[in-house]
């Protein structure tokens, strides 16, 4: 019964996050259109409303073209990688109070070893697809990642420090319900290293060099098609909400808002999330690329070193309070 | 634009090289002999300061009719030459026979001449020696003839062999077609 | 279904940890049909090789074998993004050379479209550098402008890219009052939208490192490399044609010519947005001093279709053989040679024309700026990352129809 009752949970949260996703592309088309003063999808239904769902169908049945000369595995593999990995962490993250999935004691380093596994699937794509451009997109995407998983983990050292737990749940809790008490307030530098790396983790502008469309035509699926091409795409939003999910427990105290909405809890877990991922958008429409040292030189040379002081300082904090 | 100065020191400098200068529409023009095209140019371009190539172009007379000019061999390579402090233009025109189609590269005082000699030997056949890499830049590599020759037809009887190829080729990967199956028997008959 | 054969270059030996790479012809950042080929070790670029010749549709040759009046229309397909001043450096040049006068109201309207597809063609040029970049929305928000023009142009001959507006002689048709208006709100709001395009990049931090120090060409350089227009200004070499052989109405209006101090891809881009302000400076002269009288030179009647009361302006067929009749007797048509340069947004845009006293040219070379661009590639792309080679590329500002002809 109990498994019964996990798996409609699970498929309900799987419904859930692959719907949100498809009406993340349409936020962000509409949004990223009304900054270029354009409209964005307007056709399908009302204001385009059902966009996404034509698109999800349109990918769907398009033909899946696998090239000649890729290594057939993996390529088959690489976007299944990719989404799973990123799907596996939407289930450690808590809605609201009691609404996760799964409340495990290690929620952030599982949150972190599945977003590092989801850039195996990166690689493999640009690897397996045997093309020249993919290549040099998924070695970029390499560096990238290697190089700000190690910010973004010790950005959020701080934050363990301060709560005590690696648990998501208790994280928040430990935050209170008072506005002061977010971690964004005691932690501000951390929220910024956490910021830019997480923008550099889920490759958005201006760190989405794996994927510049001007230079490398599409980085790592420029030979993806079809619904494999989609997963990539899906991968990618889930994990821009998993990130923005994550800053949102860190740093602005989760589910809590400053009145209880007692019909739908997470209604603040929600409206935080989507705030950051707006953030993500406006940064797109605004904001130029880097180039690829650039993004290496800031990565190890401003963020880290921020956050090893960030940490020194927390603990020297932490122990002469105690 | 009266660089007629110029036209003078040419001749005082290299009285051998200058066949004959004419003004024509308030443009100077000096007719040099080819050998030592070079050293007028870096004359040119180091005493005169006429440091801007404007532009590089062959000329075939092969069909030219005229009684103002004055040609004697088949082909002629056009140097435009200007000079942004002065504001001055001149003109050189150098004859190249059609038996030994050669000059010499201008390419080591302008670097942009790289390409416009270049081009030169493409459209016109024009051999630059010294040139660091005369290739054909315009049409592909195994293109045959030089299209702006007065012979060279303005449509030509066949097609490029590399269309050929890629229209062989094409037929060949038809066969992967969504509707070649369908289309296959009504193609043959 | 047997393996399909690996067709890869051979690597000499030593050379094994180099990367080669074709980046184009369909690339979406090469700005048309430009192929480019990289020696890679890493990401630094070790020999970039510029491949053209595409869209090469032999325009010397056909010009040959056309009248000068045919041949207006093949200029239109040089530099389609801003085809008014190819229109007009054709004219100049065909009119010098057979000396015909044009009148002054003519002229003005030439200097008027001109400097409109300047501001077309450098805002083009800095909509796409910008995204090549990847600053998406300086593109949409250049594209708006780009529209009010395009628009306009439509309105002044019927068409958006390939106008064919001048004729020798003059221009097609005289502008109309709402086309004046329209202008005149153009131009006064423009400069407000050039402010709004440097907010999003001018003092950009992330613009900044990507232009700043990339691409950088000394003066001496660049005029050996013979590159000219804006992307000569930005070294430094005070040489604009539009000052240097004055056409059109230039030498009645007043404007300045911005140059840059460094070279490098910054500087190039703060000269054409300076190059604009002027462009719009002029564009309010022309407005002002506008003056009246005919639009064509009377000396080249047969050259165009007459203006008549009640005529049909379409021309049958008999009477296009006509007019070419006409062209092809008329006696004015002077032997000689003759190189004419103008100011198109990308550079010189020069004709050298060799006319025999027929009424086709017998050569007519067309010095492209972008030609001469691209081929500049090759020096400044060594040793610089893929990112700045394609910062450069966007710099240089290059239309692949003007370079393969």
């Amino acid at each position: 019964m109990q498994i019964l009752i996990l798996l409609i949970q699970i498929a309900v949260l799987v419904a859930i996050v692959l719907l949100h996703v498809a009406y993340v592309t349409y936020f962000e088309r509409k949004i990223i259109g009304h900054m270029q003063v354009r409209m964005g999808p307007m056709l399908v239904g009302w204001h385009g409303l059902l966009q996404p769902i034509a698109d999800g169908i349109k990918s769907f049945f398009k033909e899946d073209i696998v090239p000649e000369q890729a290594d057939k595995p993996l390529f088959l593999a690489a976007p299944i990688i990719c989404l799973v990995a990123m799907m596996v962490s939407v289930a450690v993250l808590p809605f609201a109070k009691g609404w996760a999935l799964a409340d495990i004691n290690i929620g952030l380093l599982f949150i972190f070893a599945m977003s590092s596994l989801a850039s195996y699937g990166i690689i493999l794509a640009g690897w397996a697809s045997n093309s020249k451009f993919t290549l040099l997109g998924a070695l970029r995407s390499m560096a990238q990642v290697i190089s700000y998983e190690i910010s973004l983990g010790l950005s959020l050292v701080g934050v363990m420090m301060l709560s005590g737990s690696l648990n998501l749940t208790e994280i928040v809790e430990a935050q209170g319900t008072s506005f002061f008490g977010m971690y964004i307030f005691s932690q501000p530098v951390a929220f910024f290293v956490f910021f830019v790396a997480m923008l550099a983790e889920t490759n958005r502008v201006p760190f989405d060099l794996p994927e510049a469309e001007t230079e490398l035509v599409s980085g790592y699926i420029t030979e993806y098609s079809g619904m494999r091409y989609a997963m990539f795409f899906m991968a990618e939003y889930i994990g821009m909400f998993v990130m923005a999910s994550i800053g949102v427990v860190c740093f602005l105290g989760g589910w809590n808002g400053p009145f209880e909405v007692s019909i739908f809890p997470p209604i603040w877990f929600i409206l935080k999330v989507y705030l950051i991922m707006f953030i993500f958008i406006w940064i797109r429409a605004t904001i130029p690329r880097y180039r690829y040292d650039q993004l290496m030189a800031i990565g190890w040379k401003l963020l880290i070193p921020l956050t090893l002081g960030n940490i020194f300082v927390t603990g020297l904090v932490k122990a002469s309070i105690n | 634009m009266e660089s007629n100065g110029i036209v003078e020191k040419l001749r005082e400098k290299f009285p051998d090289e200058v066949l004959a200068d004419y003004q024509h529409l308030g443009q100077n023009c000096v007719l040099i002999r080819r050998d030592h095209i070079l050293d007028v140019c870096r004359y040119l371009r180091d005493e005169c300061s006429m440091n801007h190539l404007m532009c590089l172009c062959g000329v075939d007379n092969s069909t030219r009719t005229s009684t103002v000019d004055s040609f004697s061999e088949r082909f002629e390579v056009v140097y435009q030459l200007y000079s942004i402090a002065t504001k001055q233009m001149i003109r050189l025109r150098t004859q190249v026979p059609e038996d030994d189609c050669s000059i010499e590269s201008i390419t080591s005082l302008w670097i942009g001449a790289d390409w416009l000699e270049r081009e030169c030997f493409d459209l016109m056949g024009i051999h630059f020696d010294g040139h660091p890499d005369l290739r054909r830049i315009l049409t592909p590599d195994d293109w045959e003839g030089h299209p702006l020759r007065k012979e060279y037809p303005l449509r030509g009887d066949r097609e490029w062999i590399g269309y050929e190829e890629l229209k062989a080729k094409s037929k060949e990967l038809s066969k992967f077609d969504f509707h070649s199956r369908d289309h296959e028997k009504g193609e043959h008959e | 279904m047997s393996k399909a054969m690996t067709v890869d270059i051979p690597v000499s030996a030593g050379d094994e940890d180099h990367y080669r790479i074709k980046m184009g012809p369909q690339h979406p950042a090469t700005h048309g049909v430009l192929r480019v080929d990289l020696d890679l070790q890493g990401e630094t670029i070790l020999e970039c090789v510029p491949h053209v010749g595409y869209l090469h549709r032999g325009f010397e040759k056909l010009a040959e074998h056309r009248s000068y009046v045919q041949n207006l229309v093949l200029t239109d397909r040089l530099d389609y993004i801003a085809a008014m001043a190819n229109n007009v450096g054709y004219c100049e040049a065909v009119e010098k050379l057979l000396g015909i006068e044009v009148p002054l109201r003519a002229r003005y309207l030439r200097t008027m479209v001109c400097e409109m597809s300047r501001i077309s063609g450098h805002l083009l040029g800095l909509a796409t550098h910008a995204l090549d970049i990847g600053a998406m929305t300086v593109f949409l928000y250049c594209f708006r402008e780009r529209e009010t023009l395009l628009e306009l142009f439509a309105e002044l001959c019927g068409a958006r890219l390939t106008p064919t507006y001048t004729r020798l002689g003059g221009v097609r048709q005289d502008v109309t009052h709402s086309i004046m208006m329209k202008l005149e709100r153009f131009v006064n709001e423009f400069p407000a939208n050039i402010e709004e395009y440097e907010t999003l990049i001018d003092t950009n931090r992330i613009w900044l490192m990507r232009t700043v120090d990339v691409g950088t060409l000394s003066a001496e350089d660049a005029v050996s490399l013979s590159i000219t227009g804006p992307s000569l200004r930005g070294s430094g070499v005070d040489y604009d044609i539009r000052k240097h052989f004055p056409y059109a109405a230039y030498d009645l209006v007043d404007f300045e010519v911005p140059l840059g101090e460094t070279g490098d891809t910054y500087a190039r881009y703060r000269c054409r947005i300076e190059e604009m302000h002027q462009s719009n400076h002029i564009l309010r002269q022309c407005i002002e001093q506008m003056p009246p009288g005919p639009i064509i030179g009377d000396d080249a009647p047969d050259l165009v279709m007459p203006v008549k009361q009640g005529r049909k302006l379409e021309v049958d067929a008999p009477a296009r053989q006509g007019l070419i009749k006409l062209i092809e007797d008329r006696e004015t048509f002077m032997e000689g040679d003759i190189y004419v340069p103008t100011e198109v947004p990308k550079g010189e845009l020069g004709f050298y024309f060799i006319s025999d006293g027929k009424g086709s040219p017998y050569r007519m070379h067309i010095r492209s700026p972008s030609f001469i661009h691209i081929g500049a590639l090759k020096t400044m792309a060594k040793g610089v990352m893929v990112a700045d080679l394609i910062a450069i590329i966007g710099t240089m500002d290059v239309v692949l129809g003007e370079c393969d002809r």
